[in-house]
């Protein structure tokens, strides 16, 4: 069946700058409740990979270095 | 598919709140015992906690309360469908819960004195306990757990229960989201701890994750204990909540409400007599916020600026502590502005309503060898404090029966049949992606099910829901993490069609907004003074009627209707409130 996907906005932002995963660092990744961000291996950063944001902010709250920034979902700004 | 077997004596699945506590209660019962802790998420931030609480919501605290009265005032809180010993077990459980959690490290508001400082929120008696720092409390249930050396693993979804041939438990089926291996645990003892059924309504927004409660809380546990043959029970009782419009999250009046925050309507007038949350507020929240009085709001802008700034703190450093930012983005100020408020989508909860899997004061579900505390358990506004007694209780219990249990065989059939329900989205090449079947379900839900409830609507649900049967057939996954959201799909339709086989069954209304009926509009105390029963018969949804116990707490006669005077009385205002505030105390 035809299948098409839509670009959407997305809450989690990471500061690519700050963000230490190609030194090992999983721990946004780790604590996500829906499992939404993931590690982008060429880049060695952390990314979110699908759009299923609670907005509950572990994954900022637990970054040891401040890398990552959770907004609030477009749909409910 | 990948497979891999694992022998456990008590498996306990969710690592939320109830679960936590239910691992490290089993294992200190009998440190010998195998308990291995199941999570779908990582039990460090997992659950309706993750970021913390901002308060107990039913603290039994000697000297404010005894658990004679709790128990008074949820039978009445619940319109008297109770259980009434699995209540009295949690109440005289409650403050030895707080003094174990105070000694393991989460702290509690306590005064001057060092007493704890308890707030009048209920509409008789006292039973909040603010915990103004209580962000911590899933890293000391993590200490709690490495220390009583708990097994734990996360991400792992489970699907199915195993049952043994003579019809107790026998293990559960889950997958790996990140990898897809399946997972086959073989148990003597399992306890369900999955939490709500928080994605079954669509909130307002259309955003399928902003939902109020924690959205991996999808009702797995709900769909588990139904194919495992469990009664479930009070599903009718929907979870309604009033939250902050749009964000949809909790505005606390728990929190606000003693230092002088309210619910008024757009005149900035009270309505509601009392913000505990029960069917009947929101019934009078539901009439103000449609009526032309509307919308609701919460106020917080007639006080000081200190009292605010402690609201602040509170609020945006715990549960969700996200409110601030939301605020922020609107321009919205607790000193300037009101809070615009709206009722979520319908859930299945316990925690706030009543509806959930059926469970005596021992934890035990009716099919043997299965337990569930928390959310999911049918111990009427249980909250949190109520999921880690009764994860106590379940695990303890469990302890017990796994001494005189031998572990039941596989059937290598269920295995088989599973292992292809799982995988069936993986092998597709094509087909309708999860996120589109969910949404179009849950809008359905809200479409047929959301109260008021009418019966020709719900049929019309019940319809479609099933042509949404078909289209799971036909549900597809690139990967172990959309296979994820595929069987949470199929969890999801089983809820919703429990919703609203339960709903029509009851002839009658009742727990105002939960269960209004338009075409029952009367509470039918002669006929409908029962539970209301639903569990899998000769593989279908069947319901029926469960006696209540006698009532171990009897209660009086002018007690009875303290929660049906909800709205407040403009000509003579202060007499009801005051007769019922003198009375119960």
């Amino acid at each position: 069946m035809p299948t098409a996907f839509i670009p959407a906005s997305l809450p989690v932002r990471i500061d690519e700058e700050l963000c230490i995963a190609d030194k090992g660092c999983t721990v946004c990744v780790d604590v996500c409740p829906l499992d939404v961000l993931a590690i982008d291996f060429t880049k060695g950063k952390a990314y979110m990979k699908f759009d299923e944001c609670w907005y509950c902010m572990p994954c900022e709250k637990d970054c040891p270095t401040g890398a990552v920034t959770v907004d609030i979902p477009y749909l409910l700004r | 598919m990948q497979s891999e077997t694992r022998t456990v004596d008590i498996l306990i699945i969710g690592g939320g709140t109830a679960g936590p506590m239910a691992a490290v209660k089993a294992k200190e019962a009998n440190p010998a015992l195998h308990v291995l802790l199941l999570e779908k998420a990582n039990v460090k931030r997992s659950g309706a906690i993750s970021m913390g609480m901002d308060g107990l919501n039913n603290a039994v605290v000697p000297g404010h309360a005894t658990p004679e009265q709790y128990v008074k005032e949820i039978t009445i809180a619940n319109d008297g469908i109770v259980n009434q010993k699995t209540v009295m077990a949690y109440a005289q459980n409650s403050f030895l819960m707080i003094e174990e959690l105070d000694r393991w490290g989460v702290k509690f508001e306590k005064d001057e004195t060092g007493d704890y400082a308890m707030r009048k929120v209920h509409h008789m008696g006292t039973y909040v306990l603010p915990m103004p720092e209580g962000h911590d409390i899933k890293k000391v249930l993590y200490r709690r757990l490495k220390r009583t050396r708990v097994g734990i693993t996360n991400r792992l979804v489970a699907t199915r229960l195993l049952m043994a041939t003579d019809g107790r438990v026998a293990g559960a089926m889950a997958f790996d989201c990140r990898t897809g291996i399946f997972h086959i645990i073989r148990a003597k003892a399992v306890i369900l701890c999955t939490g709500a059924a928080g994605r079954l309504g669509l909130p307002a927004s259309g955003y399928l994750f902003g939902t109020y409660e924690n959205p991996t809380n999808a009702g797995d546990g709900y769909s588990m204990a139904y194919h495992a043959g469990a009664e479930l029970s009070g599903i009718e009782c929907f979870q309604i909540n009033p939250l902050i419009k749009d964000y949809n999250g909790p505005a606390c009046a728990y929190v606000t409400g003693p230092m002088g925050g309210y619910t008024t309507n757009s005149k900035g007038e009270r309505f509601i007599e009392c913000d505990y949350w029960s069917g009947q507020m929101m019934m009078e929240f539901y009439r103000e916020l449609e009526g032309g009085d509307g919308p609701v709001f919460l106020k917080l802008n007639h006080l000081a600026d200190e009292t605010i700034g402690t609201i602040e703190t509170i609020l945006h450093t715990n549960e969700r502590p996200s409110r601030g930012r939301f605020h922020e983005g609107r321009g919205t100020d607790y000193r300037k502005q009101m809070v615009e408020m709206h009722i979520s989508e319908i859930g299945l909860c316990s925690g706030h309503s009543a509806s959930g899997v059926w469970i005596n004061e021992h934890g035990e579900t009716t099919v043997p060898g299965l337990y569930a505390a928390g959310d999911l358990a049918c111990v009427p506004h249980n909250y949190m404090l109520g999921a880690f007694v009764y994860g106590k209780i379940a695990g303890e219990s469990a302890a017990r029966y796994c001494a005189d249990t031998p572990l039941a065989d596989v059937d290598q059939m269920q295995v088989d049949a599973e292992s292809a329900r799982v995988r069936a989205p993986l092998l597709r090449s094509d087909g309708l992606p999860p996120s589109q079947v969910e949404y179009k379900l849950r809008r359905m839900v809200n479409d047929y099910l959301q109260p008021p409830k009418v019966t020709r609507k719900m049929e019309i649900g019940l319809t479609r829901f099933e042509e949404i049967r078909g289209d799971l057939e036909m549900l597809w996954a690139r990967d172990p993490h959309e296979l994820m959201r595929a069987l949470e799909v199929h969890a999801i339709r089983d809820c919703a069609e429990m919703a609203a086989r339960a709903s029509l069954y009851r002839t009658e209304s009742r727990w105002g907004l939960y269960h209004n009926r338009i075409d029952y509009p009367e509470r039918d105390d002669r006929e409908w003074f029962v539970h209301v029963q639903l569990k899998k018969i000769d593989n279908k949804m069947a319901c029926f009627k469960r006696p209540i116990d006698p009532y171990i707490i009897d209660l009086d006669e002018y007690e009875k209707a303290a929660y049906q005077g909800m709205r407040i009385q403009k000509n003579a205002p202060a007499e009801k409130m005051t007769e019922a505030s003198t009375a119960a105390i």
